[in-house]
C-alpha cells in the first residue's frame, strides 16, 4: 500500500518545528506502524536526510515507550492498542496519515516525535511506591487479600505510563495515570499504610508539573491502550477526600 | 499558572461539583415553582410571595448567589489552567470525549451566565425596584405571575428563552454525572443508573423550563 504522511519535524526542543510531507510506497499491510516509519527512515538515510526520531523499545505493547498521535488519536485509531501493535491493514491505500508528538506543557518535545515524559517519573518518585524494610521474604499467603481488590489492583497496574491519557485529554490532565498508580497501591494491604500521604503527594506533584484538571470527558479511558478505567479516577478522588479529612 | 496558588486540582473540582449539585437542586425547586404558572397564576404568586418574604429564603438567596459565584469563579480558574496545560494544540484531533457535552462546558457555562444576568434583570431586579416599572399588582398584592406572562407574550423573548434552556440542558447532561465522578461516587453497580439519571434530569429540567413559556405564548 502507498501512504501520504504528514510528520511533525522539530530538530531540537527550541526549534519551531513544522509538518513535512512524505510519500511511502509498497508498504505491506502486515507491517506494523513503527516498521512503516523504519522503512521511511531507511529511505531518508539513503538520501542523506535526517531520519524521523520517535520513541520505541519493546515493540510488544508492554513497555510504554511508543507514543505518536496518529490521525487525531494517541496510538492511532485502533482501540486498546499501542502504536507498536498497530498494523498498516488498519489504514486505507492512498490515505493521508498525520503523525504528531504528544502535546502537553509537561511533555516538551525533545526531537521530532519524541517528548520528554520524565514528568511521570517525578510523579512516581513523589509517592508511587511502598516503603519496605528489607529482611526475609514473607510468606505469600500471610496477608489475606480480597480477590476482587487483587483483580482491580492488577487492572490498575496494567498502566504502562505511556502518556496517551494526557495526550488524549483536552485539558492535558494526567488524572488517569496518577489514579491508576494510586489505585494499585490503595487497593492492597501493603499500600494502605502510606495511602494518605501518597495520594496527597502525587496529586500535588501532578499539579506542580502543570498537568491540566480533569473535567470528566472520559477521553482518556477511550484512548488508553491498556483500557484503564476512569473508575480509578473516582477512587483517587475518594482517597484524596479521605486523606484530607483523615 | 501553578494550581498551588489556589487549592489542589481535586479540591477545586470538589468545590465545583458541590456547588454544581447545589445549583442542580435549586433548578428543580425553581422549575417546580414555575410549573405552578401552567395551572394557577395565584398559586404561582403565593409561591413567589413565600420566596420573597420568608426570612430563611431571604438569607438563603445570598447563599445561592454565593454558590453561583463560586461555581463560576472556579470554573474559570480550572479552564484557564487547562488551556495553559496545552500551549500547542494538535493539527488533527479526533472526537474522543465519551461525555459529549463535556467539551463545551465553559462555553455553555458562559452562555448560561449571560442568560442569568438577563434573567435577574427581568425579574429579580424588577422585584427589588432596581429597574423597570415595578411588579404589576393584583388586589393589592404583587402579581409576579403577570410579570412572567407579559414577558412570555413576546415571541422573540420566548425563542431566546427556549434556546438558552436547550444550551443549559447540554450543560446539565454532563454536570450531574460529572459531579458524582468527582466526588468519587463511581461504583460499577450504580454508575449506569447515575449516568441515566443525569440524562433524565437534563431532559426533564430542560423540557420543563421550555414548555412553560411555549404554553403561555400559545395559550
Amino acid at each position: 500500500m502507498d501512504l501520504k504522511l504528514k510528520i511533525w519535524r522539530q530538530a531540537s526542543p527550541t526549534d519551531k518545528g513544522q509538518f513535512v510531507d512524505y510519500d511511502v510506497h509498497n508498504i505491506s499491510t502486515d507491517a506494523s506502524f513503527l516498521e512503516m516509519i523504519d522503512i521511511l527512515n531507511d529511505e531518508l538515510i539513503e538520501k542523506g536526510e535526517r531520519p524521523v526520531a520517535f520513541d520505541h523499545d519493546c515493540r510488544e505493547g508492554i513497555c510504554g515507550m511508543c507514543s505518536l498521535y496518529i490521525n487525531g488519536h494517541p496510538h492511532g485509531p485502533e482501540a486498546a492498542t499501542t502504536t507498536c501493535q498497530l498494523h498498516m491493514r488498519k489504514f486505507k491505500d492512498g490515505e493521508t496519515v498525520v503523525i504528531e508528538p504528544w502535546r502537553a506543557k509537561p511533555f516538551p518535545v525533545i526531537k521530532d516525535l519524541i517528548v520528554d515524559r520524565s514528568a511521570f517519573d517525578e510523579i512516581i518518585q513523589s509517592g508511587g511506591y511502598i516503603s519496605v524494610t528489607t529482611g526475609g521474604v514473607p510468606d505469600g499467603n500471610s496477608i489475606p487479600i480480597n480477590k476482587e481488590h487483587a483483580d482491580l489492583a492488577m487492572d490498575a497496574a496494567a498502566c504502562i505510563g505511556c502518556g496517551a491519557c494526557v495526550a488524549a485529554c483536552k485539558n492535558a490532565s494526567a488524572m488517569l495515570f496518577v489514579s491508576a498508580k494510586v489505585s494499585q497501591f490503595a487497593l492492597l494491604p501493603q499500600g494502605k499504610i502510606e495511602a494518605h500521604d501518597r495520594v496527597k503527594a502525587m496529586v500535588a506533584k501532578m499539579d506542580e508539573l502543570g498537568f491540566g484538571n480533569c473535567t470528566n470527558t472520559y477521553a482518556c479511558e477511550a484512548e488508553c491502550p491498556k483500557e484503564i478505567s476512569v473508575a480509578n479516577i473516582a477512587r483517587m478522588n475518594r482517597e484524596f477526600i479521605k486523606a484530607k479529612l483523615g | 499558572m501553578s494550581s498551588s496558588h489556589f487549592y489542589s486540582s481535586i479540591t477545586k473540582k470538589i468545590i465545583m461539583s458541590l456547588m454544581g449539585l447545589f445549583l442542580l437542586t435549586f433548578l428543580l425547586v425553581h422549575l417546580t415553582l414555575n410549573s405552578f404558572l401552567l395551572f394557577d397564576k395565584n398559586l404561582f404568586n403565593e409561591g413567589a410571595h413565600f420566596m420573597g418574604t420568608n426570612p430563611f429564603i431571604q438569607v438563603f438567596q445570598w447563599v445561592l448567589f454565593a454558590g453561583f459565584a463560586i461555581h463560576i469563579l472556579y470554573g474559570i480558574i480550572l479552564q484557564i489552567q487547562n488551556w495553559v496545560s496545552r500551549p500547542k494544540g494538535y493539527k488533527k484531533r479526533a472526537w474522543m470525549e465519551q461525555s459529549p457535552f463535556s467539551k463545551y462546558m465553559i462555553y455553555t457555562g458562559a452562555i448560561i451566565f449571560i442568560f442569568l444576568a438577563i434573567h435577574l434583570g427581568n425579574f429579580f431586579f424588577v422585584k427589588m425596584g432596581w429597574v423597570g416599572n415595578g411588579v404589576p399588582e393584583l388586589g393589592g398584592k404583587e402579581d409576579m405571575g403577570q410579570l412572567v406572562i407579559d414577558l412570555f407574550s413576546n415571541g422573540g423573548y420566548v425563542a431566546f428563552y427556549v434556546i438558552m434552556f436547550l444550551l443549559m440542558g447540554f450543560h446539565l447532561d454532563h454536570a450531574f454525572q460529572s459531579a458524582f465522578q468527582t466526588l468519587g461516587l463511581n461504583h460499577p453497580t450504580y454508575w449506569g443508573f447515575i449516568k441515566g439519571l443525569s440524562r433524565v434530569y437534563a431532559i426533564v429540567v430542560t423540557l420543563g423550563f421550555v414548555i412553560i413559556p411555549l404554553v403561555i405564548y400559545f395559550r
